[in-house]
């Protein structure tokens, strides 16, 4: 009960947080993930020295893990904590940005 | 009328290959698009393009030693062979899914290719682009292999690289092209992320990602093996995120001294080239990317990380202070100097255009337009080991 109260939270905040990416902010974070999240995984996203992160493969993986790994880093490897640079909003629209549920 | 049209066709020939040296040329690349411009030094100022380059993210570029040709790695795997005096593509091959860098042969007939995606390196013949020699990377427990970084050309008609996730520096000798002797050398520190040669041609030395350290082979004396430096760097300090990975240039050498990148903090770290003892660090605006000296070893000019990346900062050698800091303007991505050094041209990337500084007065001297524009490679590169 109280897991799907958190649930239901968690997506309001996610519809929330999806209004809140102005147009202009939405073209700075597309460029950012073409060109810095490019620098590593590749400018077509099939990745370099960090893993592809195709639409398939992030479709694949619960969006919240992805936020986390963007937010958070991943320890022991070349990914940095986004979460110092980037907004929640910022985050949450890069991932659905990789999950193709938006387009640039 | 059959001679006439032999003439108008030799004539079509000559204004298409002018008469004309390319020591003066480079190219740089337009990493968005696919796409390289041809500029000269002279002027300064953008002569052509050559379009068709694939995914240029993370290109690099050699160049023949006749100073013709460049070779472009691109990131998806592509060797692109172009002509500067044509600005046409001679030459292109699909060579591996993904791949990161290459150098050229001491003699020039050999370009090497350091790939991510099956990891290893792949040799070609210079002119042809033919296939001499595959050399796979270490396997991992993932079934995959080892990704190459560092890969440099040395004297001795050898190629050294660093492999990333196996922790080892290989020393390949191709003076037998048939069948190229490999040398290797485990356990050198975690995570070599790039590698340099000094420009003597000497010592290669890896950046270590995964610790506080480098690791440093001496080519003269191969059978001492690798050597720790600047081990512990920075120990107990916290770190700082890292947003872009630094690079390693042979050309940060400088005088008695060699500046280098420190990961997680924002200094440059100067090392006595002696020893290879640390003599002092540099605090600087941000994560130093590229740590690059003037060709006459004055000046040290350092460009940073994301976020901190529309900024550039100069270090006199002569003092170890810093003596400028320049904003050429948003995603500062690569310096490259003229041959001699009297101007440096900076790409900015998210300003789509190249600037062209005086690095005596600081001052803007030249712009150009160019679209998302990264890595500047000059044609001078191809009379210097390891670039």
């Amino acid at each position: 009960m109280r897991r799907g109260a958190l649930l239901v939270a968690g997506l309001a905040a996610i519809a929330a947080a999806q209004a809140d990416v102005s147009k202009q902010r939405a073209s700075v974070l597309d460029n950012l993930l073409l060109h810095d999240c490019g620098s590593c995984h590749g400018l077509t996203l099939r990745g370099g020295l960090g893993p592809a992160l195709t639409a398939d493969m992030m479709q694949a993986r619960p969006a919240q893990a992805l936020v986390a790994a963007i937010r958070d880093g991943i320890p022991g490897s070349a990914m940095p904590p986004w979460g110092e640079l980037l907004a929640e909003e910022d985050i949450d629209y890069l991932v659905r940005r990789l999950r193709e549920e938006v387009k640039p | 009328m059959r001679n006439l049209l032999v003439i108008l066709l030799l004539l079509g020939l000559a204004a298409c290959a002018s008469t004309r040296g390319t020591g003066d040329l480079g190219v740089v690349i337009e990493r968005a698009s696919g796409a390289v411009m041809v500029v000269t030094t002279t002027d300064p100022a953008r002569l052509s393009g050559v379009e068709g380059l694939g995914d240029l993210s993370h290109a690099s570029v050699v160049f023949s030693r006749d100073q013709r040709f460049a070779y472009v790695f691109g990131r998806d795997g592509g060797l692109t062979k172009i002509d500067l005096l044509n600005s046409s593509i001679e030459r292109r091959v699909m060579q591996s899914g993904n791949s990161i860098g290459g150098a050229i042969s001491q003699d020039g007939r050999l370009v090497a290719v350091s790939n991510y995606t099956p990891g290893g390196v792949k040799v070609f013949d210079a002119e042809t682009l033919e296939l001499i020699a595959d050399i796979p990377a270490t396997p991992l427990p993932s079934g995959k292999r080892s990704k190459v970084v560092g890969l440099v050309d040395a004297p001795g008609q050898r190629f050294v690289f660093s492999l990333f996730d196996s922790d080892e520096i290989w020393v390949a000798d191709f003076r037998n092209r048939a069948q190229p002797q490999i040398r290797k050398y485990l356990n050198i520190g975690r995570q070599p992320y790039d590698g340099l040669i000094t420009p003597d041609g000497r010592y290669y030395i890896a950046g270590l990602f995964g610790e506080d350290g480098l690791a440093l082979l001496d080519l003269w004396q191969l059978d001492r093996g690798v050597k720790r430096i600047l081990d512990g760097y920075g120990r107990g300090e916290q770190k700082l995120p890292v947003y872009k990975m630094p690079h390693l240039e042979g050309w940060a050498v400088a005088g008695d001294h060699a500046f280098l990148p420190a990961v997680g903090r924002h200094e440059v770290l100067v090392v006595d080239r002696r020893d290879w003892r640390e003599v002092g660090r540099i605090p600087v605006h941000g994560q130093p990317v590229f740590v690059m000296a003037r060709p006459d070893q004055r000046q040290v000019w350092v460009n940073f990380a994301h976020p901190r990346n529309d900024t550039v900062q100069v270090i006199d050698v002569h003092t170890l202070k810093l003596v400028r800091t320049l904003t050429p303007g948003p995603a500062v991505m690569h310096m490259e100097f003229t041959p001699r050094g009297e101007h440096v041209w900076i790409s900015v990337r998210d300003g789509d255009r190249v600037a062209v500084y005086d690095t005596e007065s600081f001052q803007r001297v030249a712009q150009m337009p160019a679209r998302r524009p990264s890595g500047i490679f000059f044609a001078a590169r191809a009379q210097r080991i390891g670039l």
